[in-house]
């Protein structure tokens, strides 16, 4: 071996090195022309058209967006050990109280026209094409040989949203008795909590169970990608607020960002991939039709019983707590008892 | 292909001998100091982390997770599987190194390489392709994902070549005068098999079920697809993630802190018995 | 490939007892059932479309970048697996010191942590806000959790073991007699090891370090954790391929798959051709 070939490789791995170390991972300058999105998993598609409608505008000339996407809790939880972002914008609440929690978003983060939240939903069974076990209500969920899928709550912020509809529907017919004997058979008949919402509709589609328990948009995305199933919007759901805020420490580039998802235009491009729009601006937007939704025309039925996570269960710190406590939590522990 | 050639020196030293292990050099030394900083950087600070935050929440802590049913239950299924499959690969490797080094047919040396592919691919890649074909929608019509046989699949998938590969050198160096000389004496095939090779394979056999035990005790990537969190089918590496998860880090390191002991004590185990068997034979 | 420079040792013939087409019959069902099938399943997804899927998963930059990451990542931590591993194993056979077994345990630890537990491992350290290292590194202005480095040290951490796991057998069997004896020569520590040591374990080494690139190109869990997988900065090839298929686009899943298997398999390939002539030539 030539002796000096050790020394010319150890100079060449040198020099890659650093390349790659000035190339990747750098954090991003804080320039105003660019905004890093920490996001929830079910997002990555919905922000890439509300993007290119965004850099279209005259504050958005030229912006550059770095992504991040990934379940909820894994990414709030990322950020809070130090991964750099402008904005987060994740599936509920308490994602971001965590943060306010590290002093990464300031405390008022929620004082603003729409109360810290930019995107909607409503929680909705997705069945197999057809619905060939004719589940519409939340009963039918209870019923024996019913297979579900539902992500896991500990680490999912769909799941949370779907147990709360469940639980929040069952109640009203009957109180907290009814609800957490309800919520015990539906466990019952759960097959597979994945770590994600995005994962659980992976479970499905990969032909695992008879109904997944999901975002609205979400369906509709997965619809709109080619995947053949139907949904159906119960009479009783919840509706999906997403919170999103900026961190004590962002570009300016992500202000003009935040208020264009919030604007007319931003929910009309969130609605062309399934969201519902804002109630902000839901005059302004108008009738839309969107692709892959059930019926495209009238996309967003009304649901009879709209619960709320403010109205019916007084927010969710206090939600939080009565339901998902890691000890005391009412569904932690049903989910526990139940094996999983 | 793994065989490596191993040059011998005309006077072989007796196995298990000291081979000139020496007082460290200045150089040696220096080269030590470096390397146990650069591991302590990486694994031992780090585990020594988790250990603290383990010990942090205190015996409590420690105490509820080693009582919780849940997991007790997730790491009896994950310990039977690692040794089940353990000793499924010591068997299947054992059989494949055998055909490679002993047999001959063509195509042999696709089924080396054919043994490399669970290292080839990448873990999240394997639990893909095992779904594709074991899971619902697979051609043949039986459907493992969500269940425990699904996970002990992806696990021997990811573990088939740790006991080829150490047995296949060994056995390719065997000297063959005393299985000569048996054979010459009336022993069966068997007989053979029994008391000459088996016992001059059984340290790499022994290393190779230490490697592979380590990898399953562990496996993540193709274990999460296809367990899909159904009941009864977690492991405890998606334990420890729905733990951290959970918001509760002191006990998914408590979880962590279970395994580490267990595996160590594999190793320490096994490298004793591999260092007895090596000194016998 | 058996090495037959001894006469006495069985030299691979066709064997034609029943008990060997047994054998051959088990292994043949075993191997089918768990690697090739699958195997196919991922080539046949990768190729369904011809060359079609792969160009178009090379057309989007950010799965270029991926690759690329992925590429960098693996090569430094061969590199740096290269010289601790050799070092290390040179350190265990030839050298006598305190607390040397205790070491060779701690080596194969890494092996058995689950991704999961190293990126928390990484994380509790080198976490720019709680780790104990990490605040004043960041202060300093060197990120390692969430970027390059931080990349680099969990696939270091998963392949530490294997250089050394088939270095060691091999440094003990050959015995230091030569190396004693070049020395007492007079030739310096470097030249020993260039002229005598390197050789007897040069495919050793090799073997461990193509074992070391595949582990690198394929690992996901620990590198998902620490890297915070930003698209097209800190996203690796394996983060990727899990975020393609949960987008409901598994032929471009297949087709970063595909590349990452194939790159290791050239690897594996190239050397199982260079050992058999350097055999043949030997033999």
């Amino acid at each position: 071996m030539n002796p000096r070939t050790p020394a010319v490789a150890l100079a060449l791995i040198g020099a890659l090195a650093l390349t790659a170390c000035s190339g990747a991972g750098a954090a991003s300058t804080d320039s105003s022309g660019s905004v890093a999105i920490v996001g929830y998993s079910v997002l990555e598609e919905a922000n890439q058209g509300v993007q290119k409608a965004f850099q279209q505008t005259e504050p958005g000339k030229g912006v550059v967006f770095t992504e991040s996407y990934g379940a909820s809790g894994d990414q709030s939880r990322a950020v809070a050990a130090g991964q750099r972002a402008d904005e987060v914008h994740l599936s509920l609440e308490p994602d971001v109280t965590r943060l306010v929690d590290a002093g990464l978003v300031d405390a008022d983060w929620k004082d603003n026209d729409t109360a810290g939240v930019c995107t909607d939903s409503v929680v909705v069974f997705v069945v197999r094409k057809g619905n060939p076990k004719n589940i519409t209500t939340w009963a039918d969920l209870i019923k024996p040989g019913v297979q579900i899928v539902t992500p896991d709550p500990a680490s999912s912020g769909s799941a949370k949203w779907n147990l709360l509809a469940a639980y929040g529907s069952a109640a009203a017919n009957g109180g907290d008795a009814a609800a957490q004997s309800y919520i015990t058979s539906f466990f019952d008949n759960v097959i597979a909590l994945p770590a994600s919402g995005r994962q659980a509709t992976s479970t499905f589609t990969g032909g695992k169970g008879d109904v997944l328990i999901s975002y609205e948009n979400e369906a509709i995305l997965a619809r709109q990608s080619g995947s053949d199933f139907d949904y159906v919007v119960p009479d009783s759901s919840l509706l999906i607020e997403n919170s999103c805020a900026l961190l004590k420490d962002h570009s300016d580039a992500a202000e003009s960002w935040l208020a264009f998802q919030k604007s007319v235009d931003g929910q009309k491009e969130y609605a062309a991939t399934g969201y519902r729009p804002l109630a902000s601006v839901a005059d302004q937007v108008g009738t839309l039709t969107v692709d892959g939704a059930m019926t495209p025309d009238d996309p967003f039925p009304t649901v009879d019983h709209l619960l709320t996570i403010d109205g019916d269960f007084g927010g969710w710190d206090a939600a939080n707590k009565k339901f998902f406590d890691a000890d005391n939590g009412i569904l932690t522990k049903i989910q526990s008892e139940a094996g999983f | 292909m793994a065989t490596v050639t191993v040059p011998r020196a005309t006077a072989s030293p007796p196995r298990g001998d000291r081979r000139g292990a020496r007082r460290l050099t200045r150089t040696a030394g220096f080269g030590l100091g470096l390397a146990m900083t650069w591991f302590s950087l990486l694994v031992l600070i780090p585990l020594a982390a988790v250990v603290v935050k383990a010990a942090g929440g205190g015996w409590t802590t420690f105490q509820s997770v080693l009582t919780d049913p849940g997991t007790l239950v997730t790491l009896r299924f994950t310990i039977l599987t690692a040794v089940g499959v353990t000793l499924l690969n010591a068997v299947m490797g054992t059989l494949i190194a055998w055909l490679l080094v002993r047999d001959a047919f063509p195509g042999k040396r696709i089924l080396d390489l054919v043994i490399d592919i669970p290292f080839a691919m990448p873990t999240i890649v394997a639990g893909l392709v095992l779904l594709a074909l074991y899971g619902h929608e697979g051609p043949l019509g039986i459907d493992v994902s969500g269940t425990k046989l699904g996970v002990v699949l992806a696990i021997a998938f990811v573990t088939l070549p740790f006991v080829v590969r150490a047995v296949q050198p060994v056995l390719a160096s065997l000297e063959t005068d005393v299985e000569e000389a048996a054979a010459s004496l009336g022993a069966s095939r068997w007989t053979t098999l029994r008391r000459i090779i088996l016992p001059s394979l059984l340290p790499a056999i022994t290393a190779g079920a230490s490697l592979s035990f380590a990898r399953a005790i562990s496996e993540y990537g193709s274990v999460v697809l296809i367990s899909m969190n159904a009941r009864g089918v977690e492991v405890m590496s998606t334990e420890t993630y729905r733990y951290i998860e959970g918001g509760d880090t002191a006990a998914a390191a408590a979880v962590a802190v279970l395994l580490l002991v267990i595996a160590l004590v594999t190793i320490i185990v096994l490298d004793v018995l591999q260092r007895r068997a090596a000194r016998r034979g | 490939m058996a090495d037959a420079s001894s006469a006495t040792r069985t030299s691979p013939r066709r064997r034609t007892s029943a008990g060997a087409w047994v054998v051959r019959a088990i292994v043949a069902v075993y191997l089918f059932l768990l690697v090739l099938w699958p195997t196919a399943v991922l080539f046949r997804g990768a190729f369904a479309d011809g060359l079609g899927t792969i160009t178009a998963a090379i057309a989007d930059p950010d799965v270029v970048h991926a690759l690329v990451l992925t590429g960098q990542t693996a090569v430094l931590a061969v590199a740096i697996n290269l010289v601790f591993g050799l070092g290390v194993s040179l350190l265990l056979v030839r050298y006598d010191f305190f607390g040397k077994r205790v070491l060779s345990w701690l080596i194969d630890l890494p092996l058995s942590a689950s991704p999961v537990v190293v990126g928390l491992a990484l994380l509790l350290v080198y976490s720019p806000v709680y780790g104990w290292f990490g605040p004043g590194l960041r202060e300093a202005g060197i990120e390692v959790a969430f970027a390059m480095p931080g990349i680099v040290m969990a696939t270091c951490f998963v392949s530490l073991p294997l250089v050394v796991r088939e270095v060691v057998p091999v440094l003990t069997e050959l015995g230091d007699d030569q190396e004693q004896a070049a020395r007492s020569l007079g030739a310096g520590g470097w030249q020993t090891f260039r002229r005598i040591t390197l050789p007897g374990i040069r495919w050793a080494l090799v073997y461990g370090l193509v074992l070391s690139l595949a582990r690198s190109l394929g690992e996901f869990g620990a590198v998902k954790v620490v890297s915070g997988h930003v698209i097209g900065q800190t996203a690796t090839a394996t983060v990727a391929v899990e975020s393609a298929y949960q987008n409901n686009n598994t032929e471009q899943a297949y087709a970063i798959a595909v590349l990452l298997v194939l790159a290791t398999v050239l690897c594996l390939v190239v050397v199982a051709i260079l050992h058999t002539r350097d055999a043949r030539e030997k033999g």
